[in-house]
């Protein structure tokens, strides 16, 4: 599904690199979640991949099922088929949250040269994915993430994702900011998501969101490259022992 | 103090030029008065402090400027509302293309045939309103338009207006130079809203005076068509009464010169006056509100809201004050001007203004300019949106807090629609 070789990432105005030719590989179906102590470059590898501005590429490679997403524009990204769902979703006033999934929604249809949805198809889909996040009509009416707790947004995060359909689902630091009854709501929601045609990254500090998102493998990333990668248990030696036992190991 | 020998020579360059009505009747007191109180003011020049940010040339010089007919494919603003249309062509009244000029609950007459009577009730109005705007301000093109107007109408509201009142203004010549002149006057408890669409002219000046009693509201929303070469210089003038309501709301798009001034007295305790506009600007476009709100009375509610979009060296200004006098407690003001650049070329001057003189009062003002939110545009193209299509989202949602003044939510729609037009014609 994605596969990340020799990525290598510099910021664009400043001298400094971030991913030192970071390699890995999502397979359809599976779960992979990235560890890594702050300032390892998860993120950066989160934003590289989606398209954010700012970042530099200077070696490697990135493929969405085969193809090269690394020099694509971000809608054209979200349309093949990719989700960043934010570690801090933005605020958008005066545009709506309904306007805002729909237009998404279809500009990604059109782009694959799908139908577009009609309204009312869309509202019966939003409805139904709204009720299992036990989100309320008034935050689907409201501007897009505007006035929502930090659960909320997550839980529209998910929602978005699960009115998209992505085939390749990238969470960065989903589980920031969530009490442990929104994390519980975020999870079931990725949970119910997955399925053999989807991959997902989740990418977290903390082993916690790993007990609701079981993952197939488990990463560790420490200074711009991937250091270690186990199988669930490897998040469980990093709960307890913590980061600097790894690196040390590695080093 | 004499006026400087240019300022005068423009001036009466100006008046020679102007057919002036032949006065008669009522009218011509007041059309007098005006032309007296113009040649004291004189016309504006380029170093007068009020025009600091507009040059006001063209709208002084004897000819007006040529301006080219734009053929629209749109359906006429207002079309699909249901309301009493008054048509002017190059400032010309078309009886055949306006309705029949009789509303219930209110009386409408031209000034064109009413100002030559004897008798009228808009006597005690016409230029009455527009002088008390003269100070502490002089806005001697409004002045001009009293003196010079060649028609208007007159509208006396007494009770509730069955429909909205629409003042449809076509633009047909190169050359035309339109003056017009309305006078509204709502009796205590009446209510009407007043539309008004269209370029008007090559050059239009337009002058309205509203007077609105204790309890009567008056809503006004109007567009300025989409004509580029036009060029317009408008007041409204407004006197509000206790517990009264005056709202307003312009959306301009195009343009090569616009000054929409808008002054307002709020006279009688409990009034709310709101005023507020959209405007959107690609290239040779500059756009000015001015607008003057004096609190004379207690406890009343002002707001200014303006929205301004400019691309490819578009020019936006902004003049707004509030004047809280003394002995007008609780009042509640409230000034925002804000303009999205969506390019480097181009350009927003603002000038809030607070002046206060009461002690118990909430008055609050902000002026920003700023480019598309890089964030935000991210957030929408990681979804799938495109970029121009996201820009599009974000300006229009810029532009909402000025639009959604619009009380009516029929009226708010036309001009969203209006506006994401303008914006997808602009897409690349």
């Amino acid at each position: 599904m994605l596969e990340i070789k020799g990525l290598k990432v510099d910021l664009e105005d400043e001298e400094k690199t971030i991913l030192k030719g970071v390699d890995l590989t999502v397979e359809a179906g599976k779960v992979h979640a990235i560890m890594g102590p702050n300032g390892s470059g998860k993120s950066t590898l989160s934003y590289v991949l989606s398209g954010r501005e700012g970042y530099k590429v200077t070696g490697g490679t990135a493929t969405l099922e085969g193809e090269d997403i690394l020099d694509m524009e971000p809608e054209e990204r979200a349309a093949a088929g990719l989700f960043l769902a934010f570690q801090y979703p933005v605020e958008i006033p005066g545009v709506g949250n309904m306007t805002f999934m729909r237009t998404a929604l279809n500009s990604q249809r059109k782009a694959r040269g799908e139908e577009e949805m009609s309204a009312a198809d869309f509202l019966k889909l939003v409805r139904e994915k709204a009720a299992t996040l036990e989100m309320s009509n008034d935050m689907l009416k409201r501007p897009v993430n505007v006035g929502f707790s930090g659960g909320e947004k997550k839980r529209n995060e998910i929602l978005q994702m699960a009115v998209l359909e992505p085939k390749m689902c990238i969470l960065d630091e989903t589980d920031s900011g969530l009490d442990v009854d929104a994390m519980k709501l975020v999870s079931q929601g990725v949970n119910a998501l997955r399925d053999a045609g989807r991959g997902f990254l989740v990418i977290t500090h903390y082993q916690r969101l790993l007990d609701h998102i079981k993952p197939d493998v488990v990463h560790i990333m420490s200074e711009g490259r991937i250091v270690k990668t186990g199988g669930p248990e490897l998040a469980l030696e990093v709960e307890k022992n913590g980061y600097a036992d790894i690196k040390a190991e590695v080093a | 103090m004499a006026l400087p020998q240019a300022k005068q020579d423009a001036t009466e360059a100006r008046l020679a030029a102007l057919s002036l009505p032949d006065a008669a009747g009522w009218s011509k007191v007041a059309r007098e008065d005006a032309l007296a109180r113009l040649r004291a003011a004189g016309l504006p020049q380029r170093r007068d402090e009020y025009w600091k940010f507009t040059r006001p040339d063209t709208l002084v010089e004897a000819e007006a400027p040529k301006a080219a007919v734009f053929e629209s494919d749109e359906t006429e603003m207002f079309d699909d509302v249901d309301r009493l249309k008054i048509v002017f062509r190059d400032g010309v009244f078309d009886a055949e293309a306006s309705d029949n000029l009789s509303l219930e609950g209110v009386k409408i007459d031209r000034l064109a045939e009413a100002g030559q009577a004897d008798i009228h009730w808009a006597k005690d109005l016409y230029g009455a309103l527009e002088t008390n705007g003269q100070t502490p301000v002089a806005r001697p093109l409004a002045t001009l338009n009293t003196a010079a107007a060649s028609d208007g109408v007159l509208i006396h509201v007494t009770g509730k207006a069955s429909k909205p009142i629409n003042l449809i203004y076509h633009h047909e010549s190169e050359t035309s130079d339109a003056i017009l002149h309305h006078v509204i006057k709502l009796d205590a408890g009446a209510d009407l809203t007043v539309l008004e669409n269209g370029p008007a002219a090559a050059r239009f000046n337009k002058v309205m005076e509203v007077d609105v009693a204790d309890t009567a509201a008056f809503h006004h929303v109007r567009t300025q068509g989409r004509d580029h070469e036009r060029r317009a210089v408008t007041h409204i003038f407004a006197r509000l009464g206790r517990e009264s309501a005056f709202k307003s709301f312009t959306m301009t798009a195009n343009g090569v010169l616009t000054r929409n001034e808008c002054v307002i007295e709020l006279t009688g305790d409990d009034a709310i006056a709101h005023v507020a506009g959209a405007c959107v600007g690609d290239g040779d476009f500059h756009h000015d509100d001015t607008v003057f709100i004096t609190h004379d009375a207690e406890n009343c509610e002002s707001r200014q809201v303006f929205k301004k979009v400019l691309r490819n060296g578009a020019v936006g200004v902004f003049q707004g004050k509030i004047l809280v006098k003394e002995g007008a407690q609780k009042t509640d003001g409230y000034q925002i001007s804000q303009s999205l650049l969506l390019d480097g070329d181009s350009e927003f001057l603002a000038k809030p203004e607070l002046e206060i003189y009461a002690d118990d009062v909430a008055c609050s003002h902000g002026s920003t300019s700023g480019a598309i939110d890089e964030e935000a545009l991210f957030y929408l193209r990681a979804r799938g949106v495109p970029r121009s299509i996201a820009t599009d989202l974000l300006t229009l949602a810029f532009l909402a807090e000025a639009v959604e003044e619009i009380e009516d939510e029929g009226l708010r729609d036309g001009i969203v629609a209006r506006l994401e037009g303008w914006l997808v014609r602009r897409r690349g």
